[in-house]
């Protein structure tokens, strides 16, 4: 952000990213291990941005962890790496083994099994593994319902549960840091940040983001309403389907074959914002998991998912 | 009044980008709660008002029409509360459990806006939700009045530092929008809110259902000549007067990524800094000087309250987390003793005499509720007294904290005058306080020195203190186990104690009864002479049930490292009940005697005892050999 050199009144971006690094300051000081979830998207590159600033000139006493589902876009995966080696931050990649082993994959298994193996179960697995006490996370509340009801610092038991209904008061900025063994905290410091906040921070800090979210001519599918890019030749098609070069970007970005493109000139940064201020539809709109019941994000939050 | 966002955005084709973030960028915020009973619509009038400024997208919308079908209350009618409910159980059960936070922007303002909830029992998420907001949305049913949540929720937002008030008198349609009810409401909580001190209250008539004075002024109340709800929201003064305040700055983080680097990090509690000025630290008084201001993207000159920044000072001045650097002519309290207002969650009481951890911002020590002066009657203001606070409950009370902290009245500074308390052994957050003033009892009272020390007196008998803690269910066996060692320590020539539970309640302990309260005072005064006594170089062997693990270990803390030995006399309920040496279980059980272990009022075993002992067919003789051979292995003897 442009410093002017004295501050009357902060600015509502101003006050969000004073907010952010306030609370990763305060899990630097307070927990042994924390790490940094990392999913590559938006959210993650914003708030990477706001951990380089917090501990300035050191680089953040944490590392990232990304848990990779195998079927991730390869333009993330590869932005991925160019960030961490650009940054010199240590990057744990984990796998679910076990997932792999049993040939998990969101065609022949469904979003439902894929993300709950490949996703909540690995990022379970990779966290007791190191044994991570304290989790970054990028979500924020206006996402979706019961996202708005989480705190800043999320308390999770030694199985990783959510128990909404018992979470622990949230005074001021004096967190609740304290934990037992094998119980760890998910920290989201994005939580007051709204979709337009993020893409106006990007813009004025110039923050480097994936370019699926920029337009492009990409082959699609269309399938069950969405249009699905086809990133490898894993996606199958079925007969009489066939994948047609169309101007889309992706207003959020996860595993290719459930992740739903939009069609869109935005080929720019202002442009986004242009076309974001006029949009009819929410950003989740373009996941399919959230869509397979109802309260469906509540329940694997519970389960342990971010 | 035109609060909508789409109209500030124009023609798309033709809306200037840079324009808009301009714009945008001098918004202010203004961040409020909605509160009330229960039914009051606080949800439903965020929703509608969520829904009127347009920032409802069309997939919620589609998504809500099925919600309201299956639990919605208000017929064929979108539900608009279904919008802002977002747990299943809250969905199923139609209250709002949690507080929740939505986010809407018009014209002028950002809003970020906490929907808490109105049940009693949720009210520390309501407190939750005050703690952050600059303004109150209390809404009140016009066909029922104030409530006594009305009362409390008010309370506590003015407890909390709100300083601004809007009354929403819900539902006016229910009541044919009669000028006389509304008025009728309107008297009856400024008279209430008097004491409260707000520095304002605006009260509107609302129809949070069908809109009317929501967003825009009403046809069917033009008796209401004052502004819609968003109109008030829209332009209601924001208090900046923290930037106004002396400079407070906690250290959160010590960034010392090399030698030659070593920067302060923390968020600006109070006023401002400018590099060059003079600062001192709060608990030490050292003088020192703010060489730069670091943010990444190079140095600053000056900073101010809301601000996080790294700041490097000229000197090698010592300052760690949980102290603060300060303006050196308005200095914060720094004592442990101090009175506050708390709020109490947990569904375990506050009892004074038990210890819990405080932390504030950056600071945690230990603590002790010394006093609880009086329960505050929200309904009235009264003052009652109480010997403990329960779920919900408000109080007044001086505590006391292990090392000093450094702090403001609440009044003056929200960030430096607030702090949470903590259950030592849960972790859970069990109450939450404001502080009000230090005590000077604190700085009165001084140490005095003494010249032979601790270690002196324990090796002039060549052994090392210890205090040996026997818990355990009544009639284990602990005064008969702790009886057997003192013999064999005493003809070995070692110096020990035998404090037992039983006895000092002859005597040091007469004034106390069994209830949980005076429990802890009891556990708290045995530790303390225990404490004494190992100072004066002895082996303590204390025989008490202390049934709590707080309890315990606040004896544990009082003790030097090592020294607290917990002897978990591990006798099961059934084989204590058999053996009855006292007749006490027999009365217990058939109701004679009230709170006693075991029957009724619980006992928490030990997680992680030094020593264990199961009783169950073991010799008492044997028992107190195995604990000797402990004490020697641990060097004690």
């Amino acid at each position: 952000m442009s410093q002017p050199v004295s501050r009357e009144t902060l600015t509502h971006l101003q006050r969000l990213e004073a907010e952010a690094i306030h609370i990763m300051r305060e899990v630097a000081a307070t927990f042994s291990k924390p790490v940094m979830l990392y999913s590559i998207g938006k959210d993650s590159s914003v708030m990477l941005h706001l951990a380089m600033k917090a501990f300035y000139p050191a680089k953040p006493p944490f590392p990232l962890l990304h848990v990779d589902t195998t079927w991730k876009f390869r333009e993330m995966i590869a932005f991925r790496d160019q960030t961490a080696q650009e940054l010199g931050l240590d990057l744990i990649v984990h796998v679910n083994p076990d997932g792999i082993k049993r040939g998990i994959n969101p065609f022949d298994h469904g979003s439902n099994v894929h993300t709950h193996v490949m996703k909540t179960e690995g990022l379970r697995q990779a966290l007791d593994q190191h044994g991570f006490d304290a989790a970054f996370g990028g979500a924020r509340r206006d996402e979706e319902k019961s996202r708005a009801k989480e705190r800043i610092f999320s308390f999770r038991n030694a199985q990783h549960g959510w128990n909404p209904k018992d979470q622990r008061p949230e005074m001021w900025k004096v967190y609740n840091t304290r934990i037992s063994r094998g119980e760890s905290i998910r920290v989201f410091p994005l939580s007051n940040w709204t979709e337009l906040d993020i893409w106006q921070y990007i813009l004025m800090e110039n923050i480097p983001i994936v370019p699926l979210y920029l337009a492009a001519p990409r082959p699609v599918v269309e399938r069950d309403g969405m249009l699905i890019m086809r990133d490898d030749d894993r996606m199958k098609l079925a007969p009489g389907e066939t994948a047609q070069q169309r101007m889309v970007r992706f207003r959020t970005l996860g595993c290719y074959p459930l992740t739903g493109a939009i069609e869109s000139e935005a080929a720019t940064l202002p442009a986004i914002l242009q076309e974001m201020l006029i949009a009819r539809t929410s950003e989740r709109q373009g996941r399919l998991i959230d869509k397979d019941e109802a309260g469906s994000m509540e329940k694997k939050k519970r389960e342990g998912y971010f | 009044m035109d609060g909508r966002l789409d109209s500030a955005v124009g023609d798309p084709a033709a809306a200037d980008i840079a324009a808009f973030l301009r714009e945008q960028e001098h918004k202010s915020l203004l961040r409020f709660l909605t509160c009330g009973s229960v039914d009051d619509g606080k949800s439903t009038l965020i929703g509608r008002l969520l829904y009127d400024t347009k920032l409802i997208f069309e997939d919620q919308l589609s998504a809500l029409a099925n919600d309201s079908r299956k639990h919605g209350t208000t017929g064929d009618d979108i539900d608009f509360a279904l919008l802002v409910d977002g747990l299943e159980a809250e969905r199923e059960q139609g209250i709002t459990i949690d507080v929740a936070y939505r986010f809407f922007a018009t014209k002028r303002r950002k809003f970020i806006v906490a929907d808490t909830p109105g049940h009693e029992q949720y009210t520390r998420n309501m407190a939750t939700g005050a703690s952050t907001a600059d303004l109150a949305v209390v809404l009140v049913d016009a066909r029922q009045g104030m409530l006594p949540q009305t009362r409390r929720h008010s309370f506590i937002a003015s407890l909390l530092g709100i300083r601004r008030i809007v009354l929403a008198v819900n539902k006016i349609d229910l009541v044919g929008f009669d000028r006389a009810v509304f008025d009728r409401i309107e008297t009856e909580y400024r008279s209430f809110a008097e004491a409260l001190g707000f520095a304002g209250i605006t009260a509107i008539p609302i129809s949070a259902r069908y809109g009317d004075n929501v967003t825009a002024r009403s046809d069917s109340m033009p008796w209401y000549q004052g502004p819609s709800l968003l109109e008030h929201l829209e332009t209601v003064p924001v208090e900046d007067f923290a930037a106004d305040q002396p400079f407070r700055f906690p250290v959160q983080y010590v960034n010392r990524p090399n030698l030659d680097f070593r920067g302060f990090c923390g968020t600006i509690a109070g006023g401002r800094i400018a590099v060059g000025d003079p600062v001192v630290v709060a608990k030490s008084g050292r003088a020192s000087t703010v060489k730069r201001i670091v943010v990444q993207d190079g140095l600053r000159t000056s900073a101010r309250e809301g601000e996080a920044v790294t700041i490097v000072l000229d000197d090698e001045t010592e300052l760690s987390r949980g102290n603060m650097l300060v303006a050196p002519d308005a200095r914060p309290e720094v004592a442990d003793q101090f009175a506050a207002h708390i709020v109490w969650f947990d569904d375990h009481a506050m009892i004074p005499g038990r210890s819990y951890l405080l932390r504030t911002e950056t600071d945690q020590t230990t603590a002790t509720v010394t006093e609880l002066k009086y329960r505050i009657d929200v309904n009235h203001h009264g003052h009652e007294a109480a010997k403990s606070l329960e779920m919900n409950e408000i109080g007044v009370c001086n505590i006391y904290t292990q090392e000093p902290i450094a702090f403001d009245a609440y009044k003056a500074n929200r960030a430096t005058g607030g702090f949470v308390l903590i259950d030592r052994v849960s972790n859970r957050t069990v109450g939450a306080g404001m502080i009000d003033f230090a005590l000077r009892r604190a700085s009165n009272v001084h140490w005095q020195a003494i010249e032979i020390s601790r270690r002196e007196r324990a090796e002039q008998k060549q052994q090392r203190p210890a205090v040996l803690w026997f818990t355990g269910l009544s009639g284990s066996g602990k005064s008969t186990i702790a009886n057997l060692l003192d013999k064999k320590l005493f003809a070995a020539g070692k110096h020990t104690y035998i404090i037992d539970g039983d006895n000092v309640r002859h005597g040091l302990n007469k004034d106390l009864g069994f209830t949980e309260e005076d429990r802890v005072e009891n556990v708290r005064r045995v530790a303390e002479v225990a404490r004494l006594m190992a100072d004066a170089g002895l082996v303590v062997l204390v025989c008490l049930i202390s049934p709590f693990r707080t309890d315990r270990r606040m004896a544990r803390d009082l003790m030097g490292d090592g020294e607290f030995i917990e002897v978990f006399v591990d006798t099961p309920f059934e084989e204590c009940a058999r053996r009855d040496p006292k007749g006490l279980y027999a009365k217990a059980l058939s109701g004679q005697i009230r709170n006693f272990t075991g029957v009724d009022s619980p006992y928490e075993a030990p997680e992680a005892p030094e020593i264990k002992l199961s009783t169950t067919g073991q010799r008492p003789e044997d028992l107190a050999e195995a604990i000797e051979t402990e004490l020697r292995w641990r060097g004690v003897i």
